[in-house]
């Protein structure tokens, strides 16, 4: 689960680090009274989305006057932002962040993430702050330095301060960059998180560290144990037919093609979609209708697909494992019958009581074409979308 | 021979008292596991389908003697239920339960290496299976076939594909590993693909990979220096956009790292045998071994 900026931020100074000072608007009106209490006579207006890339996007600006802080926050706030993260629709925006304008005398950039390959959580430093850190990491890894952090023991004063000395810091900044270092892990172990970046953490003109971005990342299935992250989610940044499937439980993600794909198991529903590619087709989305295939799930499901209106045929592809098949095709027929399918369906059933399965999707009377075997499936449905690509 | 799971395999279920480790417990007996007793906190003393509960883990692998827990504990409690493995000497812990905070697990690991506990099989995984003779977890026994075939993979659903496969074309398998989705398994490939190439009862290996982290690449070299059965791979994920989870924990490409087309680089690379259409993976083997 991805937080804002703001929210990000808000964490930061729970630990001790240090960031400007700002708030969160959500109407022009608001934004001017958040600059006047901060005061002085210059300060940044940053847009609240899910994505990197604001700055060249549009979505932050420098703003000297009060008048410049609204004509800026009526022109943001109920648009959509789009950069290069961002599909060609871009991310809503509710919320603007208004921060106290800091001097800038050098970026680096702080990161915390899970390292898959040693199963550590590892902190990397670098000094080419702003700008993409894989990019570093491509062409200037000896650029990035890393600590591993024991699970058990948690991160140490001596791992900082030797990556502080590596990043050249002044003895002054030593010390902050300890703290930073050590807040950062603890946040991260503490707060279940998949992904922390401060990029870039600057070095201000009086010579301070400062975290000038948050972009924090929570791992989700850890939720159940942090309701006051829970309550942080902003389902408005995530796709629409994503968010509609999150509520049944289904596992979607929104793709460019025609064909509507609905599967049990993510690792096949990968396969599903790479086979109608490798047919010529291209899948319109990503399904994992899970283990208990019902009537219910299946019927969901289907209306999230066809709410896609670009989906010309469907390919339900089941391995029916435990569950029956019969039962599963009973869903099938049920879900089509029910919200009136109009594109032509394609079922695999693979598994127990699959020709039984199949049997009663040929008797249905309904436009479903059961398909031997999962090759032969793939080709059909493609053939049913109107052809290869 | 086999590896993990045979026929003299004593299995204990962590959670058998609930709605899940009821159903397969009692799948797992018909299909012929020696199913030896289960662990409930609280529900000690008591039988469940004819089965002694426990009120720790401790006392039922002393009581019983069995080697391998298999975990339905919900994934909340599920670190605990690990711990409390790796302490009584569960000789194989196979965890089952998918959505365990991936802290959790890093913790877990980290324990399990310092202790020198047992293997570790998932979190988020459908268990292991010696066809015939030992099934722990939730796959379908009835697809399986004894045979000659070692899998190993990272989906359930892929691997009954690939199973339903082999069982097809009559090849059968020695034993399947489910390693999981989740972004840091107890098991990886590698350890799996170790076992397979001791076992003489393995005389050729799928594995089946997917999108994220680099567990195929490291699989891919470690196959080229020390795997001398065929391998046929398989990856999915060739159509998963960048920064989005399909569906596993584990399964997303991040910062324009961990995609197939790069996995399939390097197993090409290593020499390992590819293929790219999910429905081949069985005749790919065929074709490779001459069986």
């Amino acid at each position: 689960m991805n937080l804002h900026e703001y929210q990000g931020k808000e964490l930061f100074r729970a630990y001790g680090l240090p960031v400007s000072k700002g708030y969160a608007a959500s109407t022009p009106e608001e934004a001017v009274q958040h600059a006047q209490t901060l005061g002085g006579d210059s300060w940044v207006v940053k847009a609240q989305v899910h994505a990197g890339g604001r700055g060249k996007a549009g979505g932050v600006k420098l703003v000297s006057n009060l008048d410049e802080v609204k004509v800026f926050a009526e022109q943001m706030l109920g648009q959509r932002l789009v950069t290069y993260q961002t599909d060609a629709k871009g991310q809503p925006i509710d919320k603007l962040l208004v921060e106290a304008c800091s001097s800038i005398d050098d970026e680096l950039y702080l990161g915390v993430v899970l390292d898959r390959a040693s199963r550590q959580v590892v902190v990397m430093a670098s000094t080419e702050g702003g700008v993409e850190i894989e990019k570093v990491a491509a062409e200037t890894p000896e650029k990035i330095f890393k600590a591993y952090i024991d699970p058990l023991v948690g991160p140490q004063p001596y791992q900082a301060r030797e990556m502080a000395f590596k990043l050249k810091l002044s003895s002054s900044q030593v010390k902050q960059f300890t703290q930073i270092f050590l807040g950062l892990a603890r946040l991260f172990l503490e707060k279940d998180a998949a992904l922390i970046e401060v990029n870039p953490l600057v070095i201000t003109q009086t010579q301070d560290l400062l975290c000038l971005d948050a972009k924090v990342v929570i791992d989700s299935s850890a939720l159940f144990r942090h309701p006051d992250l829970k309550a942080m989610d902003d389902p408005s940044q995530q796709d629409e037919r994503e968010r509609k499937a999150n509520e049944w439980d289904l596992s979607y993600v929104s793709l460019d093609g025609n064909i509507g794909c609905m599967v049990n198991g993510a690792g096949l529903a990968m396969a599903t979609m790479d086979l109608v590619k490798l047919k010529g087709g291209a899948p319109a989305n990503f399904l994992d209708v899970g283990g208990g295939a019902t009537r219910e799930r299946v019927s969901e499901a289907f209306k999230i697909i066809l709410s896609d209106e670009k989906v010309k045929a469907v390919l339900v592809n089941i391995f029916g494992g435990i569950v029956r098949c019969d039962l599963i095709a009973e869903g099938v027929i049920g879900a089509v019958a029910d919200i009136g399918v109009k594109v032509p369906v394609i079922v695999r059933l693979e598994g127990n009581n699959a020709q039984l399965g199949l049997q009663l999707l040929t008797d249905s009377g309904l436009n479903i074409k059961a398909a031997q075997g999962f090759d032969e499936a793939a080709a059909l449905v493609v053939k049913a979308a109107g052809g290869a690509l | 021979m086999s590896v993990l799971v045979n026929a003299e395999t004593k299995v204990i279920c962590q959670g058998l008292t609930g709605s899940q480790g009821t159903f397969h417990t009692e799948q797992a007996i018909a299909y012929g596991t020696q199913m030896v007793g289960g662990v409930t906190p609280g529900k000690g003393g008591q039988t469940h389908l004819g089965l002694p509960v426990f009120n720790t883990v401790k006392e039922a692998v002393v009581e019983t003697g069995a080697t391998v827990s298999v975990i339905y504990v919900p994934a909340a409690f599920c670190k605990d239920s690990v711990l409390e493995a790796i302490d009584a000497g569960v000789e194989l812990i196979v965890c089952i339960t998918e959505g365990i905070p991936a802290l959790d697990m890093m913790l877990i690991n980290q324990y399990n290496t310092n202790k020198k506990g047992g293997r570790i099989i998932g979190p988020n995984c459908p268990g292991v299976i010696t066809p015939g003779e030992c099934k722990v977890g939730i796959m379908p026994g009835d697809v399986h076939l004894p045979g000659k075939v070692g899998i190993v993979s990272r989906s359930g659903t892929l691997t009954y594909e690939a199973v339903s496969q082999t069982t097809a074309l009559g090849f059968g398998q020695s034993t399947c590993i489910g390693i999981g989705g989740d972004p840091m398994p107890g098991t990886t490939f590698i350890d799996a693909l170790a076992l397979f190439q001791q076992d003489p009862k393995t005389e050729a290996i799928i594995m089946v990979g997917e999108i994220g982290g680099t567990a195929e690449d490291e699989a891919a070299l470690f196959i080229k220096q020390n795997v001398t059965k065929p391998v046929v791979s398989y990856i999915a994920g060739v159509t998963a956009p960048q920064g989005k989870r399909m569906g596993h924990a584990g399964a997303i490409i991040a910062g324009g790292k961990g995609t197939a087309d790069e996995k399939y680089a390097a197993l090409e690379a290593a020499d390992v045998k590819v293929v790219r259409n999910p429905a081949k993976i069985g005749f790919t083997l065929k074709e490779l071994t001459g069986w």
